[in-house]
C-alpha cells in the first residue's frame, strides 16, 4: 500500500501541499513529491487533488461478513441506573438502525438490573441483553470484556456503540481488540452511507482542528465512541415493546484480576462538569481560591456545575476534577460562561463545541472573545455577583 | 522492578495554527514535543525507580525523528530508551499500533509495569494502552491518579471516574494509564541532558519483532480514514463593551432564553 503521484497528471497547483495534515508534501521541480517517512497514507492529499494525480493504492483485504445484523448500544450502568450517555446512543442508534433497516439492540451488565431493561426499550431499542450477577454490579474489566466479546462473538451485530466514559473507554479498546475490529473514539458525527451501508465515523483531531471521517470497511462489527453530551438523548416511550433477552455464562467468566476495594464519591460543592448543562468556569483572573465562591453562586442559581483552566488549577485555587481543556475534560453544556478566562487554546479544544458560549473578561482582546456567542467586557467581580443577583430574582418569578 | 513506559512523540497542538486562506493546518514550525500525558508516564516511572530500584526504558513507536522524544525521557532520568520504527508500520490504526507496541514490549522481556499516559494529544483516542495490555493479556487500570502501593506483586490504584474514584486493586505485571493529578513532572537535570546526548537508542525493525507481518501498518489497521476536512470555525458574537449593568442585562435575556 502507498501513495502514487502520477507526474503527467500533476500540474504543480500545490493544494496537496496545503492538504496534508502531516507535512509529508513537497514541491520538486513543480511536482508534487511525498516524504514518505512523514506520510500516514491519510488520504487527505487525495481528496484535495482536483487533477487525480494522487492515488492511495490499496490491497485488497477480505469482504467483510455479510452476516452481522444489527445496532448495538452498550447501556452503561452505575449504582444500578442506566446512564443517560446510554440514553442518547440509544437515540443515534435507533436512526442508525432505521437506515440499515435493522434491529436496535442494548446490551446491559450489572446486578438486579433486569428490572432496568424495559427502560432501555422505553428509549428505542428493539432487544435487550441482559447479564445479572453479583460481580457484575460495578464495572470490572476483564469480566465486562469477556462477556461483552463472548455476546458479539454469538450475535454477529454490524455495530456497536459506547458512551465515552472513563468506562466505556477501557472497556471497549479491549474488546475491540479481541475480536480484531475497527474502533473509533470520540465520534461526533455518526451516519450510514446510502451505497455501500457502512457506518461513516466522523471525529475530531488535532485537538479539534482537523475533522475526520473513517470507516471499518472490512470487519465487524464497526465499533465506535461517543462522548456524553454530544447526541441528543432519544425520547421516553412507555408505550414500546421489545424483547428482554437474559444471557447466562459459565461461572469463570464473571472473574477478574483487578478488584475495587473502595468508591469514593467526591461530595464536591458543584455536580460534575461531565454531566453538567450549565457551567461556569473560572480562570487566572479569578485571583485567588477564595474568589471562586461567586462562581459557585452563579452556578448555584443556575443549577449548574464550577469549571476551570489549568491555570487555576495549577496555582492550586480548585481541584484537578475542575478542569477543563486539553490536560483537563472535555464538556459541551448548553452554556458555558468563562469567567476571568483568557481563551488559550488549549482550553478552547475542552469546550468550544458548548452550544452556548459567555464570556466575562476585562480584556477586550483576549481571544475568548473570538469563539464567544455572547461576551462582557468588564471586572468579573462585579458583573458576576450582579449576574447572579438579577438572575436569582428573574428566574423566582 | 523493570518498568517500561510508552510513549508518543505529537506535535505540540497548543501551537497549531490554520492557515485561514486554505484552512489547513501550518505544519511549518509546529514543535514536536513528547504527548503531554506520557510526562507524567515518565515520571512515574522515574519516581517508582528511585524508590524501589530497577530499570525504566521508554518504548515509542514513529518515524525516525521520534527519538529526540526518546532523549528527551531520558533526560528526564528514563534508563533505556527503544525506537520501533519501520516504513511496515505507516498507516497504523490503534489496533495495529497497541499490536506492534505489544510485540516490542514482549521483546523486552520481564517487567512488572507498563505505564502509558491517559491518551495522546493529537489523537485523543486512549485506545493504545489498552489495546497494549488486552494484546499481552495482563490486567488494566486506566485514569490511575495515584499508586497507593506496591509491594508482593500487588499494585494498589486510585482510578479517577466521573463522580470521584475508585480504589482498585490488581497483581502485577500491569498496564495503568495515568492522568495528570499523579505527579508533577521534573525539569530535567544539566547531567540528564547530558546523558541524553550520548545515550544509545535501540532500534526495533518490523522484521525484528516476533509478529504476523500483516498485522502491521495499514493492512493490520481495520480503520480507514476517508476524508480531512475543516471543522466548521466558530466566530465570536455580541461584545458588550458599556456598563455592567446593562451587559448583565442583555446576557440575562439571553439565559433565560435558553433555559428550558
Amino acid at each position: 500500500m502507498s501513495l502514487i503521484i502520477s507526474k503527467e497528471q500533476c500540474v504543480g497547483c500545490t493544494l496537496c501541499v496545503k492538504a496534508c495534515p502531516f507535512g509529508a508534501l513537497f514541491m520538486d521541480n513543480k511536482k508534487a513529491v511525498v516524504r514518505a517517512e512523514q506520510c500516514t497514507l491519510c488520504g487527505a492529499c487525495v481528496e484535495a487533488c482536483k487533477f487525480q494525480a494522487i492515488t492511495l493504492k490499496r490491497e485488497k483485504s477480505a469482504a467483510a461478513d455479510t452476516e452481522s445484523k444489527g445496532v448495538w448500544v452498550f447501556c452503561e450502568q452505575k449504582r444500578g441506573v442506566v446512564q443517560s450517555v446510554a440514553f442518547e446512543l440509544l437515540g443515534k442508534g435507533r436512526e442508525l438502525a432505521d437506515k440499515l433497516g435493522c434491529e436496535l439492540c442494548g446490551v446491559v451488565l450489572g446486578h438486579d438490573i433486569e428490572t432496568r431493561a424495559i427502560d432501555i426499550i422505553h428509549r428505542g431499542a428493539d432487544t435487550v441483553y441482559v447479564v445479572d450477577h453479583p460481580h457484575l454490579k460495578n464495572f470490572a474489566d476483564d469480566a465486562y470484556t469477556q462477556i461483552l466479546v463472548r455476546l458479539i462473538k454469538k450475535y454477529k451485530p454490524e455495530v456497536v456503540l459506547c458512551g465515552a466514559t472513563s468506562i466505556g473507554r477501557s472497556l471497549i479498546s479491549r474488546v475491540a481488540v479481541k475480536i480484531h475490529t475497527g474502533l473509533t473514539a470520540d465520534c461526533t458525527g455518526l451516519d450510514i452511507d446510502p451505497h455501500k451501508k457502512i457506518l461513516l465515523q466522523t471525529r475530531p483531531a488535532f485537538g479539534g482542528n482537523i475533522m475526520a471521517t473513517i470507516i471499518t470497511p472490512n470487519h465487524r462489527p464497526q465499533m465506535a465512541t461517543v462522548r456524553h453530551k454530544v447526541m441528543k438523548e432519544a425520547a421516553r416511550d412507555s408505550s414500546r415493546n421489545g424483547q428482554i433477552i437474559k444471557e447466562v455464562f459459565e461461572k469463570d467468566i464473571y472473574a477478574s484480576r483487578t478488584k475495587i476495594l473502595d468508591i469514593i464519591e467526591e461530595i464536591s460543592s458543584t455536580v460534575n462538569i461531565a454531566e453538567a448543562d450549565i457551567i461556569v468556569s473560572g480562570g487566572r483572573g479569578m485571583k485567588g481560591p477564595e474568589n471562586f465562591k461567586i462562581l459557585e453562586e452563579l452556578a448555584a442559581a443556575l443549577n449548574g456545575a464550577v469549571g476551570s483552566s489549568r491555570a487555576a488549577v495549577d496555582a492550586g485555587w480548585i481541584p484537578y476534577s475542575h478542569q477543563v481543556g486539553q490536560t483537563g475534560k472535555t464538556v459541551c453544556p448548553g452554556i458555558y460562561i468563562a469567567c476571568g478566562i483568557s481563551g488559550q487554546i488549549q482550553h478552547l479544544v475542552g469546550m468550544q463545541s458548548s452550544k452556548t458560549i459567555i464570556a466575562i473578561n476585562n480584556d477586550p482582546s483576549a481571544p475568548i472573545f473570538q469563539i464567544a456567542s455572547y461576551g462582557i467586557v468588564g471586572d468579573l467581580f462585579e458583573v458576576v455577583p450582579l449576574l447572579t443577583k438579577t438572575l436569582a430574582a428573574k428566574l423566582k418569578k | 522492578m523493570n518498568i517500561i513506559v510508552c510513549i508518543k512523540q505529537v506535535p505540540d497542538t497548543a501551537d497549531v495554527k490554520i492557515n485561514p486562506e486554505t484552512n489547513t493546518l501550518v505544519r511549518e514550525g509546529v514543535q514536536s514535543i513528547i504527548n503531554p500525558f506520557d510526562m507524567y508516564a515518565i515520571e512515574e516511572a522515574v519516581r517508582l525507580k528511585e524508590k524501589w530500584g530497577g530499570k525504566t526504558t521508554a518504548v515509542t513507536m514513529g518515524p525516525p525523528q521520534a527519538e529526540n522524544a526518546l532523549r528527551e525521557a531520558i533526560s528526564m532520568g528514563i534508563d533505556e530508551a527503544v525506537l520501533v520504527s519501520d516504513r511496515a508500520f505507516a498507516g497504523s490504526d490503534t489496533l495495529a499500533t497497541s499490536y506492534t507496541l505489544a510485540a516490542a514490549v514482549k521483546k523486552l522481556g520481564e517487567f512488572s509495569l507498563i505505564l502509558c499516559g491517559k491518551q495522546a494529544s493529537d489523537g485523543d483516542t486512549a485506545q493504545v494502552g489498552p489495546g497494549i495490555s488486552t494484546h499481552l493479556d495482563i490486567p488494566q487500570v486506566t485514569y490511575v491518579k495515584k499508586i497507593e502501593s506496591l509491594k508482593d506483586g500487588v499494585a494498589v490504584v486510585e482510578r479517577m471516574t466521573e463522580e470521584g474514584y475508585d480504589i482498585v486493586e490488581t497483581p502485577l505485571p500491569c498496564l495503568l494509564t495515568v492522568v495528570k493529578e499523579i505527579n508533577e513532572p521534573r525539569i530535567p537535570s544539566l547531567k540528564g541532558k547530558m546523558r541524553a546526548k550520548s545515550a544509545k537508542i535501540q532500534l526495533f525493525s518490523a522484521q525484528m519483532l516476533d509478529c504476523e507481518q500483516e498485522r502491521l501498518g495499514l493492512k493490520g489497521s481495520p480503520t480507514q480514514v476517508v476524508k480531512i476536512f475543516s471543522p466548521e470555525r466558530r466566530k465570536g458574537g455580541a461584545l458588550y463593551q458599556g456598563p455592567a449593568e446593562e451587559s448583565v442585562a442583555k446576557i440575562v435575556d439571553v439565559i433565560k432564553s435558553l433555559l428550558p
